[in-house]
C-alpha cells in the first residue's frame, strides 16, 4: 500500500512535468502544425545555462530565471531564423529541420558544457514528508514542481483567455489568412508562440533536472513522454495536454515501479501506438476520426 | 490630383497563377458612399481581384491606391490597418473562437486604426444591429448558421472602422429571403456611414439592385463598366456574362 | 557524348544494373587493395551505414514515410547476429540472412502501425521506438548482456577466399579487409536488388503513393499494404546493416544504437538526396569520413578530444537544417539541377 501511494505520488509530480512539456509541444503544433522535436534539446541547453550560472556562485533562482529568459529568446530566434522558411511547406521538411536542431543543440551542449553527468541542485528539500510513521515520496521539491507547473498553466490560460495578445495569438493559430485580413501581425504571433512554448519547455527541463543528474541527452526520453502525453490529449488542446501529461506520468510510474525502469520508454511507445491506432484524436475527443 | 478619403483606385492590375492570367490590366474605381459591384462568371477573376487588393495574392503588376496612398505590394496586415476590410469568400469566420472573440478581433483593429481617424464602432452597436449574435456571444462560431456567420463577419468588418469594405460573394449559400435582407443592410450601411463597398457577386441581379456602379469581368478583363441601371438594362450583356 | 554513352549501355535494366555491380566490385577491389588497414576499416563502417541508408531512402525518399527508428532496427539485426554466431556453429552468411529476416518481421509489426501514421506522428512514434528498444537489452540482460552488450565473433576468411584473394592481389588478407569485403559485397547486392525494385512496378507505385495518396487510393492501390511492404524492405536492409555492424565492431551493445545513430542515417539520406541510392552512398561516406576530419580540425583549434568528438554530430545537425532550408533535394538534387542546366545550354548552342 505504501509502495502504491509512493508510486502514485511520484507519478503525479513527473506527470506535471510531462504536462508542461506536452503543453509546449501543443502550443507550437496548434500554431504551425509542426512538432518541435528539438524542444527537449533546447530545454536541456537552457538548463545547462542555469547550471553554469549556479556553479559560478549565483543563486538557484538567478539560474532559474536566466534559463526561462534564455528559453524565450531561443524559441523566438529558432522560429524566426530556422522554422519560418519551412512553415506551411512539406511536413517532412519541418520534421527534419527540428531533428537537425535536436542533434545540433545536443552536440553543442556537449562541447560547451561537457558530455559527463553533472548534478543539478534543487531549491527545496528532497526528503519526503512524513505522514505518521511513514516517509512518503512527496518532497518539498515535488510541491515546488507541481506548484510552478500550475502557475505557468494558469498564466498561459489567463494570457490566452483574457488578453488581446492572447486573442491575436489564438486567431493566428486557427486561421492565419483571416487573422492577416484583420490586421494581426501573424508572423510576430508565431514567433511569440514559439518563444512562450520554449519558456514552458525550459521550465520542464529545469524541473526534471532538479536534484538529479544532467547530461546532454537527459531530455531525450522526456521528448517521447511529452509527445505521448500531447497525443493522448489530442495534440490540439492545452487542457488535453495537461491531462495527458498526468496520465502518462502515472502510467509510466506504475510501469517503472512494478515492472522495471528499463521498460518505461517501451511502455511509452506501447501507449502511443495504442492511442494512435484506437483513438487518433486523443482520449478526450468526441469524434474518433482523424488522419494521423 | 488629391483623391478623397476612402476612394479605392485600381490601375492596370494584372496577376497570374503560373501560366494562367487571372487578371489582365484591370482598372476599377470605387468611391465612398457608393456600392460598386464586380460581376462575372465563375473563374472571371473576381476573387483574385479582391485577394490582390487585400494583399493575399502577391506579385501582381499595376497599382492599388486608397485615398491616394499607394498600397501596392504591401502586406495583408498593413492593408487591413490602412482601412481595407476584406470579407473573404466562405465568410472567414474563425470557427474555433467564440462569436464575441471574432468581433473583438475586429474591434482591436478598429482601436489600432482610430488614431488615424477611423469611424468608431462599438460591440453594442453590432449587437443592436444583429441581436442573434448577442444571444450567442459566448458560443463557438461554428455553431452559427450561414446567415449568422455572414452577419458576424460583416459586424466584425464594421468594428474595424474600415474605409473600404470588400465583400466576396456574400450571398453564397444563403436563402433568398436572407440575401434580400443582407443586401438591404449593405445598402443601408453605405448610405449611413458613407463607406466604400466593392461587392463581388455571381448573383448579378441582386447585386445590381443595390449597386450604384458595376464592372463586368470576363477572363480577367473588364468587359463593361457603367452605372448599375444601364448594366441591368443591357440585355446582350446580361445574356453574355451575367446569366439573367 | 551522351548519345555515345547511351549506346554503350545495355538496354535491359537488370543487365545494366548487373554491369553496374560488376563495375562496383572492380572499384571495391581496387580501393580496398590500395588503401591502408585503417581506411579498410573505415570502408567497412561505410558499408553498413550505406546498407541501412539505402533501405531508409526507399522508405523516406520513395514512399514518403519518415523513420527515426532505423537505429533500433539495426540493433535487432546486430543482436540476432551476435546470438547466432555465439556458438560458432552457424556460418555467418546464414546469420546475416537470419538477421535480415528477423528484422523484416519486426518491420512488419512496426510498419503495420506506421502505415496508419504520417509526418510528425510517424516521426514521434519511431522516435519512441529508437529511445525505447535499447531498454530491452538491459531488461533481458541474461540473454542480451545488459549495458555491456554481447561480444561478437567476427568471421575469419575461409581458405578459398584467402587463396583467391592471394591469387588476385598477391597481398595479405587482414581481418579488417575481409570484413570490408563482406560489407561491400553485401552492399552491392542490396543496391542491385533495391535499384531493380525502385525502377520496377513497386518503385512507381510507392512514388505514386508518396506524391498523391488520394489519387493512388482512387487508382485502386492498397496504401496500407504498400506502406508496410516499404517498411519491411527497409527494415530488412537495416537488419542486414546491423548484422554487418556487429561483425565489424565485434560488439552489440545498447550504447551503439542511440537516437543519434538513427538521426545520422537520416542525415545521410537527406544530404545525399532523398530517394536516390547514389545519394545514400554519398551520405554514408559523409558519415564515415567527415567525423575524423572535423575532429582533427577541432583538436587543432584547441578543443579536447571529447569536445572535438561532438563536432561531427554538430555538423550533422547544422547540415540537416541547412540542406532543408537551401537545397531540399540534397547533393543529388543539386547535381541533377546542374546536369539539366548543362543539357539546356548544350541544346541551345
Amino acid at each position: 500500500m505504501q509502495q502504491f501511494v509512493n508510486i502514485t505520488l511520484n507519478g503525479l509530480s513527473q506527470g506535471a512535468i510531462y504536462a508542461a512539456f506536452a503543453l509546449a509541444l501543443v502550443l507550437i503544433w496548434r500554431a504551425t502544425r509542426i512538432i518541435n522535436f528539438a524542444q527537449g534539446a533546447m530545454a536541456m541547453f537552457t538548463t545547462y545555462l542555469a547550471l553554469t550560472l549556479i556553479e559560478s556562485g549565483q543563486s538557484y533562482w538567478v539560474g532559474f530565471a536566466a534559463a526561462l529568459v534564455a528559453g524565450l529568446v531561443l524559441g523566438a530566434l529558432v522560429e524566426r531564423i530556422v522554422m519560418r522558411p519551412v512553415e506551411g511547406g512539406p511536413e517532412l521538411n519541418a520534421v527534419i529541420v527540428t531533428l537537425g536542431l535536436f542533434v545540433a543543440f545536443q552536440a553543442l551542449a556537449a562541447i560547451l558544457f561537457g558530455a559527463t553527468f553533472q548534478s543539478f541542485p534543487a531549491p527545496f528539500g528532497l526528503r519526503g514528508f512524513t505522514v505518521g510513521e511513514f516517509t512518503i515520496a512527496f518532497t518539498p521539491f515535488s510541491v515546488f514542481v507541481i506548484g510552478s507547473v500550475l502557475v505557468v498553466m494558469l498564466a498561459l490560460t489567463a494570457l490566452f483567455r483574457f488578453t488581446d495578445l492572447g486573442l491575436r495569438m489564438r486567431a493566428s493559430a486557427f486561421s492565419q489568412e483571416v487573422s492577416r485580413l484583420l490586421g494581426v501581425r501573424v508572423g510576430r504571433m508565431l514567433t511569440l508562440g514559439w518563444a512562450f512554448a520554449a519558456v514552458v519547455g525550459s521550465l520542464a527541463g529545469l524541473l526534471i533536472a532538479g536534484g538529479n543528474l544532467v547530461h546532454p541527452a537527459y531530455m531525450d526520453a522526456v521528448i517521447v513522454y511529452g509527445f505521448v502525453a500531447a497525443v493522448l490529449g489530442g495534440l490540439e488542446s492545452p487542457g488535453g495536454a495537461v491531462a495527458g501529461g498526468l496520465i502518462t506520468g502515472l502510467a509510466l510510474s506504475y510501469v517503472s515501479g512494478y515492472l522495471g525502469s528499463e521498460l518505461v520508454t517501451l511502455a511509452a511507445l506501447g501507449i502511443l501506438v495504442a492511442v494512435l491506432l484506437v483513438r487518433p484524436r486523443g482520449l478526450f475527443s468526441r469524434v474518433a476520426e482523424r488522419r494521423v | 490630383m488629391a483623391e478623397p478619403r476612402g476612394t479605392l483606385d485600381i490601375r492596370g492590375l494584372s496577376a497570374r497563377y503560373g501560366p494562367v492570367t487571372a487578371l489582365d490590366a484591370v482598372d476599377i474605381t470605387a468611391s465612398p458612399g457608393r456600392v460598386t459591384a464586380v460581376l462575372g462568371a465563375n473563374g472571371a477573376g473576381k476573387t483574385t481581384l479582391l485577394r490582390t487588393i487585400s494583399g493575399l495574392v502577391k506579385g501582381a503588376d499595376g497599382s492599388v491606391l486608397l485615398g491616394g496612398r499607394d498600397l501596392t505590394g504591401a502586406s495583408a496586415e498593413t492593408i487591413a490597418r490602412a482601412g481595407i476590410a476584406h470579407v473573404p469568400e466562405g465568410r472567414g469566420v474563425i470557427t474555433e473562437l467564440t462569436v464575441e472573440e471574432n468581433l473583438r478581433l475586429g474591434e482591436l483593429l478598429g482601436t489600432a486604426r482610430r488614431g488615424k481617424g477611423g469611424r468608431e464602432h462599438r460591440l453594442d452597436t453590432v449587437y443592436e444591429m444583429f441581436p442573434a449574435l448577442e444571444q450567442r456571444r459566448r458560443r463557438e462560431a461554428n455553431s452559427l448558421s450561414g446567415g449568422e456567420r455572414q452577419m458576424l463577419v460583416i459586424g466584425r468588418a464594421l468594428l474595424s472602422a474600415p474605409e473600404v469594405l470588400l465583400l466576396d460573394e456574400p450571398s453564397l449559400g444563403l436563402a433568398p429571403r436572407i440575401v434580400a435582407q443582407l443586401f438591404a443592410l449593405i445598402r443601408d450601411l453605405v448610405d449611413r456611414e458613407g463607406i466604400t463597398v466593392l461587392l463581388v457577386e455571381q448573383n448579378a441581379r441582386s447585386a445590381l439592385s443595390i449597386a450604384d456602379t458595376g464592372f463586368v469581368l470576363n477572363l480577367g478583363r473588364v468587359v463593361a463598366a457603367a452605372d448599375a441601371a444601364s448594366l441591368a438594362g443591357d440585355a446582350d450583356l446580361r445574356h453574355a456574362y451575367l446569366g439573367f | 557524348m551522351r548519345a555515345v554513352l547511351r549506346r554503350l549501355v545495355p538496354r535491359s535494366l537488370l543487365l545494366r544494373n548487373l554491369l553496374g555491380v560488376v563495375a562496383g566490385l572492380v572499384v571495391v577491389v581496387l580501393v580496398l587493395e590500395t588503401t591502408s588497414p585503417f581506411r579498410n576499416s573505415q570502408f567497412a563502417t561505410m558499408s553498413y551505414y550505406a546498407i541501412a541508408a539505402a533501405g531508409l531512402t526507399v522508405l523516406t525518399g520513395l514512399n514518403g514515410q519518415i523513420s527515426l527508428g532505423h537505429g533500433a532496427l539495426m540493433a535487432v539485426g546486430a543482436y540476432t547476429t551476435a546470438l547466432l554466431l555465439e556458438g560458432g556453429s552457424v556460418p555467418f552468411p546464414l546469420a546475416m540472412l537470419a538477421a535480415a529476416a528477423v528484422t523484416a518481421v519486426a518491420g512488419v509489426v512496426v510498419g503495420a502501425a506506421a502505415a496508419r501514421l504520417h509526418g510528425p506522428y510517424l516521426a514521434g512514434a519511431t522516435l519512441a521506438l529508437a529511445v525505447g528498444v535499447p531498454g530491452l537489452a538491459i531488461y533481458f540482460d541474461g540473454l542480451l548482456g545488459g549495458e555491456q552488450g554481447l561480444s561478437v565473433r567476427s568471421p575469419r576468411p575461409p581458405d578459398w577466399f584467402a587463396d583467391a584473394h592471394y591469387f588476385l592481389t598477391a597481398g595479405e588478407l587482414g581481418g579488417a579487409k575481409y570484413l570490408a569485403y563482406v560489407g561491400w559485397i553485401t552492399l552491392l547486392v542490396v543496391v542491385l536488388l533495391l535499384a531493380n525494385l525502385m525502377a520496377g512496378r513497386y518503385g512507381r507505385v510507392w512514388r505514386a503513393v508518396r506524391d498523391d495518396e488520394v489519387a493512388a487510393e482512387l487508382a485502386g492501390m492498397r496504401l496500407g499494404g504498400l506502406r508496410i511492404l516499404a517498411f519491411v524492405v527497409s527494415a530488412a536492409c537495416a537488419g542486414l546493416a546491423g548484422s554487418v555492424l556487429a561483425m565489424v565492431v565485434r560488439l552489440a551493445a545498447p550504447s551503439g544504437f542511440t537516437i543519434v545513430l538513427s538521426l545520422s542515417l537520416l542525415t545521410a539520406v537527406v544530404v545525399g538526396g532523398l530517394g536516390s541510392l547514389t545519394g545514400a552512398l554519398l551520405g554514408s561516406a559523409l558519415l564515415v569520413f567527415l567525423p575524423p576530419a572535423v575532429t582533427n580540425l577541432g583538436t587543432g583549434a584547441g578543443l579536447t578530444g571529447v569536445q572535438a568528438a561532438q563536432l561531427a554530430p554538430l555538423v550533422y545537425g547544422v547540415v540537416l537544417v541547412v540542406v532543408m532550408l537551401l537545397a531540399p533535394g540534397g547533393v543529388m538534387g543539386l547535381l541533377r539541377r546542374l546536369w539539366r542546366r548543362g543539357i539546356n545550354q548544350g541544346g541551345s548552342t
